[in-house]
């Protein structure tokens, strides 16, 4: 038989020496093992103060992200929304107004942009998808809530604020070689 | 008139105590899981989670409390009640301590000195399976009455080991009373020839009657490795499937109290009860008083590192298949106590003229 791993261990039913039969040596053992784990070091983390660092590569809350001198990136284009297996993303698409250009790059912008948290299933398509760099998926959590309504989150929610800006330079370093 | 209130007091105070270390045991077999899993436990409630506890009360009080309309109602509540009372009922033959005076008139630390002390633990603790018994049957419940079932045999069979175990203990004391096996504990010569104080433990003589009688109270307690009556994984709680709010309550605080007087019990047996080396030293210069309360402290400590020590096993030890507990308790448990107690005999016979 070839051996599939090395880690294997062949199980004899072989008798039992009276030691062994005696039970209490192995229960010492058994004991001592759990008296020492008291002394490590838990494993837990005390949550709402302490939270754990997420890898590079997690997929959280969806952020539209705006360049740098706050222009909204989506134009709208619905690659995101064509590629989303869970149809979770809505775009209505509007054009561009004269004075409008600080607020949105191109000359069609997404009036509405939502996605629906309940549907969605953080794939990440729609980030791979953009062909604006203008949604990525973050570490951040979508937050609980009683109502189902409350889970359709739109731009007010997914677009960043200029004055708390979301990070995504690890994420594409890790995805995205630009 | 004195001495009856000293005895309530005495009461009240051992009620509140096994009730505080009950639910204490509650917290702590929390924080032992945790620390033995390699984790932090209950720490929201207070200051290390040490008002835990008292929410868990709270949560059990506030709780609805079902009565299945299938059950035998009267029953159904007599069980927990029973259960309770019975493992408070035990704790009143143990000698808490050395005597305490008032007044220059001694007040023995123990709310009954009767001369079967030892007989009473026993009867009473035979007496708490009918509470199990009952609320299983009175469930009308499957799993209930198996629970039920399992807790009886499994109860009368290492009742007859732990007997035999303690016939040793009894006939090297030559008492039933507790008052007598704990003080026949304290000075002495070891073995005939070390001389020792406060130290001359049953322990010494009676190393594997120590140990049946330990693995006995284990079962007699329900607990882990001989948890069968309750196993969350095979009986989805055992005979209080059906219990709720604080009737469950009173099944699970019964159990802690349980684990603390048998802890009490095993050190008065074995430990040697309130001795500890050097009490006859410090009776001599002492006020009698914290002499009596520094004896207590000692039953106490030994008591609390059963209860930690029932809790080391819990989380030690996997629960035993259920031929494997009868054949534990009849083939191997039964047939060795009674060899200790032919040894012990013959021992006593050859060097006690």
């Amino acid at each position: 038989m070839i051996q599939l791993t090395s880690r294997s261990k062949v199980v004899v039913d072989k008798k039992m020496s009276f030691k062994e039969k005696l039970y209490l040596p192995a229960i010492a053992k058994g004991m001592a093992i759990t008296f020492m784990h008291m002394f490590k070091k838990a494993a837990t983390l005390r949550y709402p103060e302490v939270k754990r660092e997420f890898a590079p590569v997690y997929r959280g809350m969806h952020v539209l992200k705006r360049d740098e001198e706050g222009r909204e990136n989506c134009t709208a284009c619905g690659l995101c929304a064509v590629a989303c297996p869970a149809e979770a993303i809505t775009i209505d698409g509007a054009e561009r107004q004269k004075g409008e250009e600080k607020l949105y790059r191109e000359e069609k912008y997404a009036a509405k942009y939502e996605i629906n948290m309940l549907r969605c299933i953080f794939c990440g398509l729609c980030e791979e998808a953009c062909p604006k760099d203008a949604i990525y998926l973050t570490d951040r959590i979508v937050e609980s809530s009683y109502t189902r309504n409350s889970f359709v989150f739109g731009k007010d929610l997914l677009v960043e604020k200029m004055d708390d800006r979301i990070d995504i330079s690890k994420r594409k370093k890790e995805y995205h070689i630009d | 008139m004195a001495i009856l209130i000293f005895k309530i007091a005495l009461i009240l105070i051992l009620f509140l105590i096994s009730l505080g270390v009950a639910a204490y045991a509650t917290y702590g077999e929390r924080k032992v899981a945790a620390f033995m899993q390699d984790r932090i436990g209950p720490d929201r409630a207070g200051p290390f989670g040490l008002l835990q506890p008292i929410a868990d009360g709270t949560k059990m009080f506030m709780k609805e409390e079902i009565i299945p309309n299938v059950s035998d109602k009267l029953l159904f509540i007599l069980g927990p009640c029973i259960f309770m009372v019975t493992s408070l009922m035990t704790s009143a033959v143990i000698p808490w301590g050395t005597a305490m005076e008032f007044g220059g008139v001694k007040y023995a630390m123990q709310v009954a000195d009767i001369n079967i002390g030892i007989l009473y633990v026993f009867g009473v603790v035979s007496l708490g399976v009918y509470g199990i018994m009952i609320g299983g049957w009175a469930s009308n419940n499957k799993f209930a009455l198996l629970g039920a079932v399992r807790a009886s045999s499994q109860m009368i069979s290492y009742e007859l080991a732990m007997g035999m175990s303690l016939i040793a203990v009894i006939m090297m004391s030559g008492s039933l009373s507790l008052t007598d096996i704990v003080t026949s504990q304290g000075d002495g010569k070891l073995w005939g020839f070390i001389p020792v104080s406060g130290l001359n433990w049953n322990i010494f003589y009676q190393p594997m009657g120590f140990i049946i009688f330990l693995i006995c109270a284990f079962a007699e307690c329900n607990r882990t490795p001989f948890d069968l009556p309750e196993c969350d994984t095979e009986l989805i709680g055992g005979f209080h499937t059906e219990y709720s709010s604080m009737k469950l309550g009173l099944y699970l605080f019964a159990e802690y109290i349980n684990m603390f007087i048998s802890g009490a019990i095993i050190s008065c047996l074995y430990f040697g009860g309130y001795n500890f080396p050097g009490l006859t030293y410090l009776s001599t210069v002492l006020n009698p008083n914290i002499v009596a309360l520094l004896s207590f402290g000692a039953l106490f400590a030994k008591a609390i590192f059963f209860v930690f020590f029932f809790m080391w096993i819990r989380w030690t030890i996997p629960r035993f298949r259920y031929d494997q507990l009868m054949k534990l308790g009849w083939q191997i448990l039964l047939p060795l106590s009674i060899i200790n107690v032919l040894l012990t005999g013959g021992v006593l016979t050859i060097f006690n003229k």
